[in-house]
């Protein structure tokens, strides 16, 4: 569905993210692990044309640059890091900007079927009761749900994922995760997503793509990059010890 | 079950736009009856409208005084105020920034030294005495945008907010100066350009009218239709491209457009501050941040507002008459402290 080819971004001289390819299949949820700065939110940003960059990310065969924003946005939904409102925009309102890419004009008002969208997007990420609240108002974890129920709304055949477990609690972490994992059982359907927790990695991810400054270090199958030598080598330390010593704590 | 931080439903229905109408109508009648010379009401009504039936005026009727002096200034004055507040709306939304308006990032100052320039140089155009300044005044204005976005660019290479907003300051105090320059060494004629640079509607006539309302039907028609990716915009730049909006284009067309509806403005009466920056406030309190209502209530708010600004500026000391931008910033200084304070704890 999605590949991306000898990606490099540069910010001034320095590459930030250096000759990475990947493919997505329909049915994969593609991890985007790494430390910080390896570059995995840069590249996300490069798949959702973001920033400049050489290389090619193509769509079917269809180079990513050339098509119109609105066209991108039916097939890529982006949630992203970085997500505040700066006016008392209600959730409906955000969520329902999710389905401008389907809108054909100024003076066309939302079809029944953006309201479809909308109102199931709420309601898969609980804010229904919320629907009518100031984003302004809203808890990080709320405010996110929020965004995801946006991405949602737009109904996108990928998901591209900017660590969606920000600001949730665990109860929500699970909740959006397995929500995730139903909307993927879908056909025709992937996601990518850049997580930290790499618990969360291995248990919902299919494949993965492991960064370290700005290069791949491994890509493949999620057990075949999560390996003891792989991780210990990026994050320079003994990651599975570590995990194990954390989970100890509740034996 | 709804949650308590429900907002209040936010309607601007048709009765909505009926009651801002009938307001506006109300201001611009009182407008054009309060003056050196008091008009009575009915003989206003009667005099605008057997005007436009082509219908003989009474002669106990001051016809000139209601159709060649009040009657343009207050048609000037609305057009101008809806025309600066929407472009303050817009911006507010494009930028993500409650402080950005023209004044505050510099292009009503591009345009006022674009005009000061054009009238201190006697720059006309073949045909028509006022299309140089008007020009220049259009060109400035957008010069002076590209040149703050190119330094806010080159300083963080993302056109943050804050780094166009402080940009725009430092121009506006650069730009009055420089106009202050050009006025001292301007000719004896020009030196009234100095009550012109605080703003003035003084002397205005239809021709500017119809100036002003086809600047507005055409810039304010590209504004309005660009509501929905105002409003993906003021939830944040990032989120308008994920959710499919050309970024590019619109920033753009809209900055343009804004631009040339500034210099218009400018160009005609001089900078008049603080409407594009409190106005959309005062029209986000009513009717909340959604673009689409929030456009036109800003447009009526401004309109209202400068009228009313207006009318403070000839009357209060009158014979004297003040420079309505005295007015505007002493008003609107204290409006948008208040606006802002109230605002800062709502959240």
């Amino acid at each position: 569905m999605l590949q991306g080819d000898h990606i490099t971004v540069r910010y001034g001289r320095q590459a930030v993210v250096n000759d990475i390819s990947f493919r997505l299949e329909e049915g994969q949820w593609l991890m985007l692990a790494g430390p910080n700065g390896a570059g995995k939110s840069t590249l996300i940003e490069a798949i959702a044309q973001g920033v400049p960059y050489e290389g090619t990310i193509r769509w079917q065969g269809e180079d990513l640059r050339v098509m119109k924003p609105n066209q991108l946005a039916r097939r890529i939904g982006v949630l992203s890091q970085r997500n505040a409102v700066g006016y008392a925009y209600t959730v409906e309102e955000v969520v329902g900007l999710g389905r401008y890419a389907y809108s054909s004009g100024f003076l066309s008002g939302r079809r029944g079927e953006d309201r479809d969208h909308v109102e199931q997007a709420l309601e898969m990420t609980g804010l229904t009761g919320l629907r009518r609240a100031s984003m302004l108002t809203l808890s990080g974890g709320e405010m996110q749900r929020a965004f995801l129920a946006q991405v949602f709304a737009q109904d996108p055949q990928v998901l591209i994922l900017d660590e969606p477990a920000n600001h949730l609690d665990l109860n929500y972490q699970q909740q959006i995760f397995s929500l995730i994992r139903d909307w993927l059982k879908q056909p025709g359907r992937a996601v990518l997503s850049v997580v930290h927790d790499l618990s969360l990695a291995r248990r919902y991810g299919t494949h993965a793509l492991l960064l370290d400054r700005g290069q791949c270090v491994a890509s493949g199958a999620i057990g075949d990059v999560m390996t003891p030598e792989h991780l210990n080598g990026v994050y320079g330390m003994d990651v599975a010890a570590w995990l194990r010593e954390l989970l100890s704590q509740w034996e | 079950m709804n949650d308590t931080r429900s907002l209040r439903q936010e309607r601007f229905a048709p009765v909505t736009y009926a009651l801002l109408t009938a307001a506006l109508l109300a201001t611009m009648a009182l407008c054009v009856c309060v003056g050196s010379v008091p008009i009575s009401l009915s003989d206003t009504v009667t005099a605008v409208w057997r005007a436009l039936w082509g219908l003989p005026i009474p002669q106990n009727i001051a016809k000139n005084i209601i159709l060649n002096v009040r009657l343009p200034r207050v048609l000037c004055v609305a057009l101008s105020g809806a025309s600066l507040s929407l472009c303050g709306a817009a911006m507010q939304g494009l930028l993500r920034n409650p402080l950005a308006d023209g004044s505050t990032i510099g292009v009503s100052s591009g345009a006022a030294l674009g005009a000061v320039i054009a009238m201190a140089a006697g720059f006309t155009l073949p045909g028509s005495s006022y299309g140089g300044v008007m020009i220049s005044a259009m060109a400035f204005a957008f010069g002076a945008l590209v040149l703050i976005l190119s330094l806010a660019y080159a300083l963080d290479r993302s056109l943050a907010t804050n780094s166009i907003i402080l940009i725009g300051v430092i121009f506006t105090m650069f730009i009055s100066s420089i106009i202050s320059l050009v006025v001292t060494f301007a000719s004896e004629h020009t030196r009234s350009l100095n009550f012109w640079t605080l703003g003035s509607f003084s002397g205005v006539n239809y021709h500017q009218v119809k100036l002003l309302a086809l600047a507005l039907v055409a810039c304010g028609g590209v504004v309005l239709r660009y509501s929905r990716e105002l409003n993906a915009f003021a939830v944040g730049e990032d989120n308008a491209r994920h959710v499919g909006v050309n970024v590019k284009r619109v920033k753009l067309v809209t900055l343009i457009t804004i631009s040339v509806l500034i210099g218009v403005c400018v160009s005609i009466s001089g900078t008049v501050s603080f409407v594009g920056l409190v106005m959309p406030h005062i029209a986000r309190m009513l009717v909340g941040p959604n673009h689409r209502r929030l456009l036109p209530a800003s447009m009526f708010a401004g309109a209202i507002f400068l009228l009313l600004a207006d009318l403070t500026a000839r009357t209060l000391f009158s014979p004297i008459e003040l420079s309505i931008g005295v007015v505007t910033s002493l008003v609107g200084a204290v409006a948008f402290v208040i606006i802002f304070s109230r605002t800062r704890k709502a959240r």
